[in-house]
């Protein structure tokens, strides 16, 4: 399938240009490239650079060393760069910090109206995006009355609502409870699959992680592993080097190995663990 | 408790005067003021209050709801009217030592206080039956002739959305922050005026951390929504003005005016 977003041996440093402040360098020689309908998920612990990496994609933070293309249009052109957003949309962690109107509906429109898109041709792309999402019926409610979940669900709905090709979460789970990370990971889920929305998805928490079709591990700034979630969290040890945990079934299945048990490597799922568990027990 | 502020709250509903058209309605609340503040007799006091009856039961707005909005401005209210009452000069009524009070300081008294009641009373009506988007579209839309002369009219208007919007979250966070001061042994409710003022401190500092935080992302999130102020800039919902919308416009003018002329037949009340 088609490439839609390529980094091409990117650095990249905070304050290259400030003459107050030293330069901060963040991102090492990145070059990576995601096709069209993929489902990435972007692992690595805290100041690791994954939200710089994010950023980098649609064009608010450009390369300091290298280039990033997104559908073929170098993020460092400023006059494409509204073409650039609208191909790529981002959702970020808090969700109260990234609605702007106080009525679901209103909000899911923002962008559209900023695109200066036709008002009837606004309305019913507004209320595609939040049928997508799950949240139809709260387009008339304002923000503070909905859960985490639901927030970020409509935050979710106005990044459709400008039919990206694809949709870049920063941890959009991380401050959610268990419900609200469920529906909002179920919701990309269905995006990916029905629509066919690329997403790249950055998140902590590995039970998510599992459920890509690929894993990106960043740590340092540099891109350590990018494989399958299967090939990525077979090597438990890696991953425990650069801080980060694997499921509970990996781990299982891991300490079990070290323990002299003949057990396979990278148990995605409990029933996966459960069958390979019966098979280790019963033969 | 700090979710008790009523100001400002918005009862959505499909009367009349919800429907008005928000424009017509800023216009007519502010032909409203001035009509108050130029009549002098007690007819017009008396339609006056019978318009502002009638609109609170026509837009169904609870009357506990309307009284309650008063109760902020009630010392407001108590001051005028001392103010008034004991130190106008006139025809004496009531003396007591230095204590005088004076028929003319009584009038005086009862017209501020109508006026402050029916000014407040008529000014949340307009917050009560408009959604706060309505109401800061409409503000955008009878300033925009400002632009010429380069008033920032939509970057006006947008923090007044934004200001809207994040109310209630900076209310939460602020009661977040106080129970957890409170949780550390922090007293806010006794001592002096500067111990009070001082109490604060530990609640403001955090507050106003996190409003800057906030207002860096919305900021982020909205570029990536391709935010660039309001120039080509097009809205979901324009405001179209109908026939009922005029016609509404026209009566009430008609009837202010009448009020108004009233002063020249009905003598003052002072
Ligand atoms: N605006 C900034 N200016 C300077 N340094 C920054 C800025 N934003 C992030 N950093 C630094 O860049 C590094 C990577 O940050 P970030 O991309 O946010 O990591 P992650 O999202 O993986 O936690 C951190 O060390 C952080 O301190
Ligand atoms: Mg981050």
């Amino acid at each position: 399938m088609k490439k839609l977003i390529q980094f091409k041996q990117v650095s990249f440093e905070y304050n290259h240009e400030s003459e107050e402040e030293e330069p901060v360098a963040v991102l090492h020689d990145i070059t990576l490239s995601i096709k069209e309908g993929d489902f990435v998920a972007v692992l690595g612990h805290n100041g690791s650079g994954k939200s710089t990496l994010a950023k980098h994609i649609n064009a608010i933070l450009q390369p300091t060393e290298g280039v990033v293309w997104v559908d073929g249009i170098d993020t460092s052109k400023e006059e494409l760069v509204f073409e650039i957003r609208q191909q790529v949309g981002m959702v970020f962690q808090n969700p109260d910090n990234q609605l702007v109107a106080t009525v679901v509906e209103e909000d899911v429109a923002f962008a559209l109206e900023n695109l200066g898109v036709e008002s009837t041709e606004i309305r019913e792309r507004v209320d595609a995006a939040l049928q997508q999402v799950g949240m139809y019926e709260f387009r008339e409610h304002s923000p503070h009355q909905l859960s985490g979940g639901q927030k970020q669900r409509v935050a979710i709905a106005g990044i459709l609502a400008m039919q990206p090709k694809c949709i870049v979460l920063d941890e959009p789970t991380a401050m959610l409870d268990p419900q609200g990370r469920r529906e909002v990971l179920k919701t990309l889920l269905s995006l990916n699959r029905e629509k066919g929305t690329t997403v790249v998805f950055i998140t902590h928490f590995m039970d998510e992680a599992v459920q890509a079709n690929r894993v990106v591990v960043v740590d340092g700034g540099q891109i350590i592993a990018d494989d399958t979630p299967k090939a990525v969290f077979s090597d438990v040890e890696q991953l425990k080097k650069v801080g980060l945990d694997v499921p509970q079934v990996t781990e299982l299945a891991y300490e079990l190995r070290k323990a002299g048990i003949d057990f396979p490597n990278g148990i995605l799922s409990v029933e996966e663990c459960v069958a390979e568990l019966q098979k280790a027990l019963g033969g | 408790m700090l979710k008790d502020i009523s100001i400002g709250q918005f009862f959505p509903g499909k009367s009349i005067v919800h429907r008005l058209d928000p424009r017509i309605k800023i216009l007519l609340v502010f032909g409203f003021i001035i009509t108050l503040f130029i009549v002098r007799n007690l007819v017009s006091f008396g339609l006056i209050i019978l318009f502002l009856t009638v609109t609170v039961f026509t837009a169904k707005i609870p009357v506990k709801t309307v009284l309650k909005s008063l109760k902020p401005i009630l010392p407001l209210i108590l001051f005028t009217a001392i103010l008034n009452i004991f130190f106008i000069d006139g025809h004496v009524l009531f003396r007591w030592g230095w204590i005088r009070i004076t028929e003319d300081g009584i009038r005086l008294a009862v017209l501020m206080i109508i006026r402050i009641v029916c000014l407040i009373i008529g000014a949340s009506l307009l917050t009560y039956t408009t959604s706060p988007i309505a109401l800061t579209d409409a503000i955008e839309r009878l300033l925009s002739p400002l632009k010429k002369i380069h008033f920032p009219v939509h970057e006006m208007a947008m923090m007044m959305t934004i200001a809207l919007r994040f109310i209630p979250t900076l209310i939460e966070e602020t009661d977040k922050i106080m129970s957890a001061q409170k949780a550390r042994g922090a007293d806010l409710e006794t001592g002096g005026l500067m111990k009070r003022a001082k109490a604060l401190v530990p609640i403001l500092i955090p507050l106003f951390v996190s409003a800057f935080r906030r207002a860096e992302e919305l900021a982020l999130a909205m570029e990536c929504r391709c935010y660039r102020g309001g120039e080509g800039r097009t809205r979901m919902k324009q405001l179209k003005l109908t026939v009922s919308d005029w016609v509404i416009a026209v009566f009430v003018t008609a009837f202010y005016i009448v009020g108004i002329l009233m002063n020249l037949w009905i003598p003052a009340l002072f």
